[in-house]
């Protein structure tokens, strides 16, 4: 079914501790779409996109990625928590770009993007191995599939982090702040890789301060403040024509 | 005709302005007198062991490769492998249990800790070997119902078993720190990588955190292996012939008990320098990715320091030379 949209949140709350994160979060994201996740730091924006993918627990609502939920099962009116190896088998579907990379150092860019096709998907090496230099040349780095992480630039880094996430070969993609981490000069070329993933068609959920990223790349904008969704919209309407005060004094400061 | 400012900013670097002076290293009384005093005594050390008829060197030359003292080192160094290999094996388990979100788990793990850490290797050995005093036989069955298998307590505990339950148990509880430490010092972000990409909790343990845990974990193991090898000597006082133990009944019997202890000094020092090696070329291994590329060996390293204080004076010589 074409209209199963590929992240459907409803009502979905998260807290640590005391501190409510989320608050009764709304959200959907058609299949195919970018769309940023823009809002002042502690808004919930990353936190949100760890839910995504079952990396934290939601403690109310519901969560459903292509239609189905990722980290319970429904079975009569409750919601039952997944073993960890279901979980396991829903997180291949869904890449994930960290702030901070989290490469395996102890691994070449080669080595960390074969790695979890041959170990949790199978694959012989041969053909992991194929396609992450495929993956490896799509993002510019054919000169450096035997570096170590350590070897790398941060936006290096951070261009191999983004093959062997789609290594695996997900329907959806998630970018948790991909370029805060990285020195001013070397964001452009991790946008460059993401701009061109968006347009392979990709569906990707991007947490981000890159404001001309946002505006020139998603097809949604999704303004976030104190744990809820604030404002949605097109980047034209939300940062030409905010409806919220808050949404305006955020885009009055950053851009 | 007068020299002009020009001509001389042309000039040559003989031009007064632009001699390029010499630096002179500052000297280091201090640490000549310092080797003067080691050399003094080492020198000592030498013409004592020379001299000093006590050290009865043909004695120890004579024991050194004898039947008896190769069969203790054999023993030694079984135990200290078989030890060290139960500890690192338990190491894992009690750490991996004392981080387990479950209360139960992680308190079990502690108070296994608590209690073999705090008592004496010695007072273990000796436990471990007098064992059928409390239990005459040993059964597996169901608590307070019948017993499926039972054997005689002294067939089971043999000196060997003794010695290396004794040892391999206490260990556990070290490496077990040890082991958890170097977890702990894995970065978070590791684990959401691995969980982020579909693999699961035992998976991601053993392809992405020891491996980089190992690192951590290596020295201060070696460090536990070479103590373990000189702990090995405490079965002594269970009988085990291990090299101390084949050493003392030597002696008892023929009161070379001097030259017999440095038999088992070089044999410990000999045994101590192999593990070193072997930590050092392991360090190497699980450095990949975090130390600059082919690193040289220890080797290479000494040779480098010994001889790259010359060959610096030696370049700075010639770059002198070019200045003049």
């Amino acid at each position: 079914m074409p209209d199963i949209p590929m992240v459907q949140a409803i009502g979905v709350s998260k807290r640590f501790g005391h501190i409510e994160v989320l608050k009764a979060v709304d959200l959907t994201i058609p299949k195919g779409e970018v769309a940023c996740l823009l809002g002042p730091s502690g808004a919930g924006k990353s936190t949100f996109l760890r839910c995504i993918n079952h990396l934290e627990k939601i403690n109310e609502g519901e969560l459903l990625v292509d239609g189905e939920f990722v980290g319970y099962r429904e079975h009569g009116g409750k919601l039952y928590e997944l073993h960890e190896r279901h979980i396991a088998r829903k997180r291949r579907e869904i890449g994930m770009v960290f702030q901070h990379f989290n490469l395996f150092p102890h691994m070449t860019a080669l080595q960390n993007t074969i790695e979890a096709p041959i170990r949790v998907n199978g694959e012989t090496k041969a053909e992991a191995k194929k396609r992450a230099l495929e993956l490896l040349h799509r993002v510019g780095l054919s000169d450096k599939v035997d570096s170590y992480p350590a070897e790398l630039s941060g936006g290096q880094q951070q261009r191999v982090a983004i093959a062997r996430a789609l290594a695996m070969q997900p329907k959806l993609m998630l970018f948790d702040e991909p370029t805060s981490a990285l020195d001013p000069e070397l964001v452009g070329e991790v946008l460059d890789v993401m701009r061109g993933l968006a347009k392979s068609g990709m569906t990707m959920i991007v947490v981000t301060h890159e404001m001309g990223f946002a505006r020139e790349v998603a097809d949604s904008v999704v303004f976030m403040a104190d744990g809820m969704v604030v404002e949605t919209g097109s980047p034209a309407a939300l940062f030409d024509n905010p409806q919220h005060e808050r949404t305006r004094s955020f885009l009055s400061k950053v851009l | 005709m007068p020299a002009d400012p020009s001509t001389s900013r042309s000039g040559s670097a003989t031009s007064p302005g632009r001699l390029v002076r010499k630096t002179v290293p500052l000297r280091h009384p201090g640490r000549w007198a310092a080797v003067a005093i080691i050399a003094l005594v080492f020198a000592s050390l030498v013409a004592s062991a020379s001299a000093n008829p006590n050290y009865q060197w043909n004695v120890v030359w004579h024991y050194l490769f004898s039947a008896p003292i190769l069969t203790g080192l054999s023993h030694t160094v079984e135990l200290t492998v078989g030890s060290m290999a139960i500890g690192i094996a338990l190491g894992i388990v009690l750490a991996v249990m004392r981080l387990s979100p479950n209360p139960v788990i992680s308190t079990a793990a502690s108070v296994y800790i608590w209690v073999f850490r705090g008592i004496p290797v010695l007072v273990q050995l000796l436990f471990w070997y007098f064992l059928s005093a409390l239990f005459p036989r040993l059964s597996i069955g169901i608590p307070f119902g019948p017993s499926l298998l039972s054997v005689d307590t002294n067939h089971v505990i043999t000196q060997l078993t003794a010695a290396i339950l004794g040892l391999g148990l206490s260990e556990g509880a070290y490496m077990a720190e040890i082991v958890r430490s170097g977890i702990l010092s894995v970065s978070p972000g590791q684990n959401d990588a691995a969980k982020s990409l579909g693999m699961k909790g035992l998976l991601t343990m053993r392809r992405i955190v020891l491996p980089q845990a190992l690192r951590i974990i290596i020295p201060p193991t070696g460090n536990e292996t070479i103590g373990m090898l000189k702990n090995t000597s405490m079965v002594i006082v269970i009988a085990y012939t291990d090299l101390l133990t084949s050493v003392s009944l030597i002696y008892a019997r023929t009161y070379e008990t001097i030259p017999l202890l440095i038999v088992a000094c070089i044999w410990y020092l000999a045994v101590t320098t192999v593990l070193m090696f072997v930590q050092s070329g392991i360090e190497r291994r699980f450095g990949r990715g975090f130390m600059p590329r082919r690193e040289p060996g220890r080797l290479a390293r000494t040779r480098a320091r010994l001889f790259n204080r010359s060959a610096t004076a030696g370049a700075t010589h010639v770059a002198g030379g070019g200045d003049a």
